[in-house]
């Protein structure tokens, strides 16, 4: 039936409009742009109806409130804020902190992913069933329970502050500068002085130098057959920056914990905060279990005819997993891994739970409630996690086009 | 494919019609029930009992307010809401009014669209400390952890205070007064702030109240009340003069035990009367029935009654009247004449 149309060469002279429901040329086409017309006429109509009951409850969309002292503050904030800085301001807090807990998350849960999905095909009975009864464990029962579960064991883990404090304090800090607590993790804060910037330097020389020596490793490997010791990368990853550090004299110090400050907490140093280290816990076991899923179907993905071939040329278990399994198992991880990390930043949403202010608590919570300005806090919201969505997913997409198989 | 489009314009049609109309008074009739916001549990204001019967300050107002439109003070839909979602369940349409210890604030009446219809308790935000950390005084708070709950005016009026007396403090931000008392009794915050009468409240729940002290400072004015939309008066006007019917009734010794006695026989007090519907047509000024003061005061008694029995001094909550009193006793509580 298609093809009696199909045949005619001539159709541009003879186009009727009836073909464009008859023919199958033009059919598909015809229902699209239907549907298209009815889903503009439904978006348009639900627009009208929220723009007009709008006006009737005698509310505006006005994004004016960004400029507004925010008049809350936040207990961790990256840049400086104060409780008279703007919404907007509170917003990027949320926005940095947001950021700050995936970044750390996705790497965590990557480390934690890797190592139980490889040990789940470990032929050691007790460590392969420990890994599944995590993994499914934690696959199993809801993100937010998780959070909450472990959100309550780090506060009733950490002892009180007050034990540390005064003259004469009920525990010590560990090593003289560490003390967990149910508030957070109290450490000593680095401190820059002048000649910090070459100390900084030397960190990143080191870090590039690390990566360097690990290439000519390979390169001479390759191109030679030699295999040169890899330890030296170690040696200027870690040397660079000490040398620096003694030569600098003074440049970096460390500001200790200080106890004696007030009756309540410890003050100066750093601390990372209770909210903070119970969602980052949180979320990357809980995704970990996921990549460690994917991580076990990419390993289970590569033909075992590999792993023997390997352990046919002398190759020790270790090496046979690095250079032979996991490169081919990376074809089939980092697609669903996209996917894992993207959840782990949708879930960062669930923040609050635990008291941490991310952009869903700041701009989506507390900003939402006292400006009762809900759409336009949402659309900010959603616009945000759209963004950096997109933006993970491109980065990786990127990453795996690189190690994808290469047909030529 | 027909049926897609009709469910499609049927979806879309129910989501536009969420927003209510004006006339929330026939809404409520019709639908023989009222829908009431209040918080998802504070002892003596709002929460379940142990028969899941919700009861409280709070509540009471809800069935005075049900009792007075439909006769029928059980016929009330309790729906919990949290500091964040108060505002959208209102204005939303989800509940016809909110009876939340939600503070009456300028932005909140004009730039939110709510109307307060007036204000049923008097508050003020307090500090809470374990006894033994040994603080006397809110400034000597210097460094404190504070729980807080979120989206509230008490946030801002803590911020406020410690920037007032400069002085720093590291604020614990918290959904609900249950996870705000989790959290201070793990001692994951030196102190918890929010309006006196809620600590109050909280500290009566604990094992052991006596080791917690309220600090003095009263840092802020917090007179909460109920609200309802903007926009529609008429709805408006019930849920205020059924509130001060009930300030009323205490200030004229109308009582749940009296009140129907009184109603019978018109007596020689005419605002008593007018107020109880044996004289003039104040009911049918409103849209209602002449005893809906009547049945308004039968729910729970009469605010003092309401008072004594929710979170007066005789109930754990042990709340003094203080500023809740009635104007002829020292306390700002006064009703506009019924008249």
């Amino acid at each position: 039936m298609a093809s009696i149309s199909d045949s005619d060469a001539n159709q541009s002279s003879s186009f009727k409009l009836s073909m464009l429901v008859n023919d199958t040329r033009y059919r598909g086409l015809t229902f699209q742009f239907i549907a298209l017309m009815l889903i503009i006429f439904l978006m348009a109509w639900l627009g009208m109806n929220l723009v007009r009951n709008l006006a009737a409850a005698g509310l505006d969309i006005s994004y004016g409130f960004l400029d507004q002292s925010a008049g809350y503050d936040i207990n961790q904030a990256l840049i400086p804020y104060t409780s008279q800085s703007s919404h907007l301001q509170a917003a990027i807090v949320g926005v940095l902190n947001t950021l700050l807990v995936a970044l750390l998350g996705c790497v965590t849960a990557t480390i934690i992913g890797v190592t139980a999905g490889v040990l789940r095909l470990s032929k050691n009975w007790l460590i392969s069933r420990l890994m599944s009864a995590y993994v499914e464990a934690f696959r199993n029962v809801p993100v937010l329970i998780w959070i909450l579960m472990i959100g309550t064991i780090v506060t009733v883990s950490g002892g009180n502050p007050r034990e540390f404090l005064g003259e004469d304090p009920n525990s010590n800090l560990f090593l003289g500068a560490f003390a967990f607590t149910n508030r957070g993790l109290y450490a000593p804060a680095v401190e820059l002085g002048p000649g910090a910037i070459f100390v900084a330097i030397a960190v990143v020389v080191g870090i590039v130098g690390f990566f360097l020596w690990r290439r000519h490793v390979k390169k001479t490997l390759f191109q030679s057959g030699k295999l040169l010791p890899a330890w030296p990368s170690w040696l200027i990853l870690i040397g660079l920056p000490v040398i620096a550090y003694f030569a600098f004299a003074g440049a970096v110090s460390l500001s200790m914990p200080d106890t004696m400050a007030n009756r309540f907490n410890i003050q100066g140093g750093t601390l990372v905060g209770k909210p903070l280290i119970a969602l980052w816990l949180a979320l990357s076991v809980y995704t970990g279990a996921f990549i460690a899923e994917n991580v076990r179907a990419g390993i289970l993905a590569v033909s075992k005819g590999q792993t023997e071939a390997a352990a046919a040329l002398g190759l020790r278990p270790r090496r046979v997993m690095n250079l032979v399994v996991l490169p081919q198992a990376l074809r089939v991880i980092i697609p669903p891994l996209i996917s894992q990390y993207l959840n782990l930043t949708k879930n960062s949403s669930l923040a609050i739970a635990v008291g941490y202010a991310d952009i869903t608590a700041t701009l989506g919570g507390i900003t939402l409630n006292q400006t009762g300005r809900a759409i336009e806090c949402i659309l900010m919201l959603m616009l945000f996690y759209l963004i950096i969505s997109l933006s993970i997913s491109a980065i990786m997409n990127v990453y795996n086009s690189r190690v994808a198989l290469k047909e030529r | 494919m027909k049926t897609t489009v009709f469910l499609g314009a049927t979806a879309a049609a129910a989501l536009c019609a969420g927003v209510a109309g004006a006339a929330t008074l026939d809404d409520v009739q019709s639908r023989g029930t009222l829908n009431c916001g209040v918080t998802t549990g504070l002892v003596g204001f709002a929460a379940p009992n142990a028969s899941g019967e919700w009861e409280g300050f709070d509540v009471a107002l809800c069935r005075a307010v049900a009792a007075a439109v439909l006769g029928d003070p059980t016929a009330v839909e309790f729906v919990p809401t949290t500091g964040k979602t108060r505002f959208t369940a209102l204005s939303s349409g989800e509940i016809d009014m909110l009876a939340r210890n939600t503070t009456w604030t300028f932005s909140r009446d004009t730039d939110l669209a709510f109307e307060f219809t007036g204000i049923n308790y008097y508050d003020g935000q307090g500090f809470m400390v374990p006894k033994d950390l040994g603080v006397t005084s809110a400034k000597d708070l210097d460094g404190a952890t504070i729980c807080v709950q979120t989206g509230t005016t008490t946030e801002l009026n803590l911020a406020d205070f410690f920037r007032k007396n400069n002085i720093s403090y590291e604020p614990v931000p918290i959904e609900t007064n249950a996870e705000a008392q989790q959290q201070y009794l793990a001692g994951a915050c030196d102190g918890y702030t929010t309006d006196a009468s809620g600590l109050a409240a909280t500290r009566a729940t604990f094992e052991d109240p006596t080791a917690h002290v309220i600090l003095p400072e009263i840092i802020s004015k917090e007179p909460l009340g109920p609200l309802v939309r903007h926009g529609d008066s008429e709805w408006g006007d019930v849920v205020r003069w059924t509130l001060n019917a009930l300030i009323a009734a205490e200030e004229y010794g109308v009582t749940s035990a009296n009140v129907t006695d009184l109603a019978g026989a018109a007596g020689d007090s005419p605002e008593v009367n007018r107020l109880l519907g044996s004289e003039g047509n104040l009911g049918e000024m409103i849209g209602l029935e002449a005893d809906w003061a009547v049945n308004a005061i039968s729910a729970g008694g009469n605010y003092g009654e309401v008072f004594a029995k929710n979170i007066g001094e005789e109930t754990p909550i042990g709340l003094a009247r203080g500023l809740n009193a009635q104007w002829t006793e020292g306390g700002l509580l006064y009703s506009p004449p019924f008249r």
